[in-house]
């Protein structure tokens, strides 16, 4: 196997790092996509607020986590992240050259640095091509040499762990879904981007393949030294992977901090009662219950001021008068010191008579049955 | 607040094996390309091969019409009318102005698969491009076309034929026009859903997001999956374009006498069908071969593109 350090330096124009490491890779601001409904005969007109000012930022070399219920905007924040739609409002600034704007950073230059891998193996692939051309496609149409784009294909293929002479002639109906998330991999790799948008990306494996895929991408985050936003609903896996996370609840980031700190003392009840249905492999420690009922509600027309208030055991009237916001951090620990949270009950001017005390355990995965 | 995900990542932490790598059975390196195989699963597929060995023959005789009739097909002799099957000089009979049949059906063909394939090519690339187009761009665009296709689908295809060829005269062009503009909206529709289908799958979105130019991701990935059900649709909708061509002839709308055509020559001979109803009926039975032939074809092509999981 031919180790290879980056791809040919055809495809960086701009790759070199420009801010310097305290500079984060990606900032987002104020991110917001409203999908409107035509009226019909059976439906009223209406606006579907999938995302809904979502601000965070990426750091260099960090793994970040975005978790939620499914239609939470999760999906729809990485299509705007990679720019396949166009958002209503919000900026992106990749390592501080804001996207899109005068004297910024072309949208194209820009895309070519983030590359996303689909939860969807097999749709996210041409059936028609073989697993070396859907890979040496994005090179090719920037320009390289077939030539150049099959050698990086190649080693990509290698790097990905599927032997190249083996499985470059193949076609994706002849992988398996292991295999074929490879191939996504090494495909949104061709284009040597900065940062690695993993939208579900081992969701729909078996559990021994996402952890052999979980394993490769840690190992392809040292060797080419990237960034991931990582978007699951698997709690386990964020763990394992994640250095922060972001917790989505209808379009809106509802708290986000370094993981160890979040998943060890979650603030926001919405939080608290997703890290408590996590199942347990004890006995003793599982729950009969659900932690949460119900489906999230729809989207078009979107609870007022706390969206978690209609399902949140602590719901007072403040939550449903008026719309929390993200904290700023409050001085603790290095860890506390990122654990933000949009919740009445951590903000001591809400009016919420829980409000400010420091920690309420909300749900306990501990539950004993008999 | 406690959560068992310690031991989690213990069962996770053990370095990839990449079995799904190893598992691989070993293939050539060139390894047989899509069309290769589609080719190979039609050599497998008995009524598909006899179908496609009988058009081949077909049009081959249309083609060496010129060398392989036994007579000129225009030709009038009027001491040997209508014919019998088997007469002597006359292998498959004379029509009543004497004139060979079987020369005539050969040089027919010419013009019968002529008026069939031609306009349904010209429909493939306009309806094509047109459904690919609103397919991939979607929104207004697509509204727009697939409105102006929907006007033509008001009308039942045979019917529109006969109006835009009546309207325009006679004449193997004009024919050829006016089953063009008849296949042009289904053949846009077939597209146009095809295009819609492959449009929402990830890997055009993954070709996109390499900031390739349109024209590229339709070429590369967007033609190639719409191409197989238009190349199955064409097959069949070949048949239907000789049959309403015939029909045109037959009314006299396509080709006009004495130029030999398979339906003129049924508009012809329908007059002698009680006296000799099997010369009558020979015209018929080539339409109805290559017709079916093809439609046989099409339903071949379609099993062989199927992609098998």
């Amino acid at each position: 196997m031919k180790v290879i350090t980056t791809n040919p330096a055809v495809l960086q124009p701009s790759v070199e790092d420009r801010g310097g490491p305290a500079q984060p890779l990606l900032i987002v601001d104020g991110l917001r996509k409203y999908f409107s409904l035509k009226p019909s005969l059976l439906s009223k007109s209406g606006v579907v607020r999938a995302v809904d000012g979502v601000r965070f930022t990426v750091a260099k070399g960090e793994t970040v986590g975005i978790v939620g219920e499914s239609g939470c905007g999760k999906s729809t924040t990485a299509r705007l992240i990679m720019g396949l739609i166009d958002a209503d409002e919000g900026e992106l600034v990749l390592d501080g050259d804001p996207v899109g704007a005068r004297n910024g950073l072309d949208w194209d230059v820009y895309r070519r640095q983030v590359q996303m891998v689909f939860q969807d193996s097999h749709a996210s692939l041409n059936p028609r091509l073989s697993v070396e051309d859907t890979i040496a496609f994005g090179p090719i149409s920037n320009g390289i040499s077939r030539n150049v784009a099959l050698s990086i294909t190649h080693d990509l293929l290698n790097k990905v762990g599927l032997d190249a002479s083996t499985f470059g002639r193949r076609f994706p109906h002849e992988l398996s879904g292991g295999q074929r998330q490879r191939v996504n991999i090494a495909r949104a790799l061709a284009m040597n981007p900065k940062l690695l948008i993993l939208d579900e990306a081992v969701s729909a494996l078996d559990k021994s393949v996402e952890a052999q895929v979980l394993n490769l991408l840690m190992e392809l985050k040292h060797s080419l030294r990237l960034t991931y936003l990582f978007i699951s609903h698997d709690l386990n896996v964020v763990y394992y992977l994640c250095d922060r996370v972001l917790v989505m609840y209808l379009g809106e980031v509802v708290e986000s901090g370094p993981v160890e700190e979040l998943y060890r003392n979650p603030k926001h009840p919405y939080t608290s009662a997703l890290l408590a249905s996590m199942p347990t492999a004890q006995r003793n420690a599982r729950r009969r219950e659900a932690p949460l009922q119900g489906d999230p509600p729809n989207p078009i027309n979107p609870p007022t001021g706390c969206r978690f208030h209609t399902r949140c055991a602590f719901a007072e009237s403040v939550c449903a008068s008026s719309r929390p916001m993200l904290s700023t951090p409050t001085a603790g620990t290095p860890d506390q010191d990122r654990h933000s949270v949009a919740c009445h009950i951590h903000n001591p001017a809400s009016g919420h008579s829980h409000a400010g005390s420091d920690r309420i355990v909300l749900w306990t995965s501990g539950h004993v049955n008999n | 607040m406690h959560i068992k995900v310690s031991d989690m990542k213990k069962v996770l932490a053990p370095s990839a094996t990449n079995m799904d790598a190893i598992a691989a059975t070993p293939m050539p390196p060139n390894a047989p390309t899509y069309w290769y195989l589609v080719g190979t699963r039609l050599m497998r597929d008995p009524v598909t091969m006899f179908c496609a060995f009988l058009l081949v023959f077909v049009v081959g005789l249309a083609l060496f019409a010129p060398w392989v009739a036994p007579a000129d097909p225009l030709e009038v002799s009027v001491m040997n009318r209508l014919q019998p099957i088997g007469t002597d000089g006359y292998l498959l009979g004379s029509d009543r102005l004497g004139r060979d049949i079987l020369s005539r059906i050969l040089h027919g063909g010419r013009i019968s698969l002529f008026m069939g394939i031609a306009p349904v090519l010209l429909a493939v690339l306009i309806g094509g491009g047109l459904g690919i187009l609103a397919g991939y761009v979607g929104g207004m665009v697509n509204s727009a076309i697939m409105r102006t296709m929907d006007v033509f689908y008001a009308f039942p295809s045979i019917l529109l034929a006969i109006a835009i060829a009546g309207a325009m005269g006679p004449g193997i062009s004009n024919g050829i026009i006016a089953l063009t503009i008849v296949f042009i909206p289904p053949m846009t529709r077939v597209a146009e859903s095809a295009t819609t289908q492959i449009r929402k799958f990830d890997f055009v979105e993954a070709a996109r997001a390499t900031t390739s130019s349109h024209l590229r991701v339709l070429r590369v990935h967007v033609v190639g999956n719409v191409a197989g059900p238009i190349l199955v649709y064409a097959t069949s909708m070949v048949s239907l374009s000789i049959v309403i061509a015939s029909g045109l002839s037959f009314l006299g709308l396509g080709v006009s006498p004495p130029n030999p055509e398979w339906g003129l020559m049924l508009s012809d001979l329908r007059e002698s069908i009680y006296g000799n109803p099997m010369v009558a009926i020979l015209p018929g039975v080539m339409i109805f071969v290559t017709s079916v032939s093809f439609n046989l074809l099409s339903d071949g092509l379609r099993n062989a593109m199927e992609i098998r999981q």
